[in-house]
């Protein structure tokens, strides 16, 4: 897992690359989370179109960052989501706490 | 059913190898000729499966194994047995359940079961006697004929 981000317009964009699995949790929960604690950004969009796999233990990791930072009052987005990460999403109900945007 | 292929792995229950085996699976089905789809779906689920044996069947730092096997039948049918030798699961019934889990301090999401369930054509979930876990999951892969008819 490799991640990117960049500040934009007073939003922070993340771009998750790679697989997200058991494997990769930690890590990637680690690092968004460090990211996350030193943005001001009000809105955090997290970009999908490079993530090659995630399962279920990927939806842990999201509700886990969102429950961090609805407590601080930030709102979090999903973009660019594959095909078959949409069918996990819309399993789970994800989009009603973090809506996609296009 | 008549058997067409079959194939077997064994591995360490450690996370490092949940790519490793669902890429395996995924390697072996291709004959098949599934859709970018079906192969997600497949992929998915034995992540899953995988994963729960990782997480759940070995709580102490002593890690077990996990066989997974992959058999083909006659019809496109395919089989998929993801067997660990841990701690079994207390509550069958209650584990399948959307969102549980037993680890709710863990941010887990609960939810394995659930996609296996709706990714797979079928699944089961049973404690072995002799110990461990097996769970089994079927899906049949379109053959060509049936691609080509749904593209008219």
């Amino acid at each position: 897992m490799d991640i990117k981000y960049r500040n934009y317009n007073n939003v922070l964009y993340v771009m998750l690359i790679g697989e997200l699995d058991e494997h990769t949790a930690k890590y990637t929960s680690k690092t968004l989370d460090d990211l996350f604690a030193s943005t001001i950004s009000r809105q955090i969009i997290i970009d999908l179109s490079e993530m090659k796999f995630m399962d279920s233990t990927g939806i842990g990791v999201l509700i886990g960052r969102y429950k961090k930072m609805k407590a601080k009052g930030v709102s979090i987005f999903i973009s660019n989501p594959s095909y078959h990460a949409e069918k996990i999403f819309k399993l789970t109900g994800l989009y009603e706490i973090m809506p996609k945007i296009s | 059913m008549k058997e067409i292929n079959k194939m077997e792995l064994k591995f360490k229950a450690i996370s490092e190898n949940e790519s490793f085996a669902r890429a395996s699976v995924a390697g072996f089905c291709l004959g098949l000729n599934p859709t970018m789809d079906e192969l997600t779906d497949i992929k998915t689920a034995v992540s899953e499966a995988v994963t729960n044996s990782i997480v759940h069947a070995y709580p102490t730092d002593k890690k077990g194994e996990v066989t997974l096997s992959v058999t083909i039948f006659e019809g496109n049918l395919l089989k998929i047995e993801i067997r660990d030798y841990g701690v079994g699961i207390k509550d069958v019934e209650k584990a399948k359940q959307p969102f549980f889990t037993t680890k709710p301090n863990e941010e887990r999401s609960g939810m394995g079961f659930t996609v296996m369930e709706s990714f797979m054509d079928s699944l089961t979930v049973k404690n072995e006697k002799t110990g461990g876990v097996l769970v089994e999951l079927t899906k049949k892969i379109e053959s060509e004929n049936e691609k080509m008819k749904k593209l008219g």
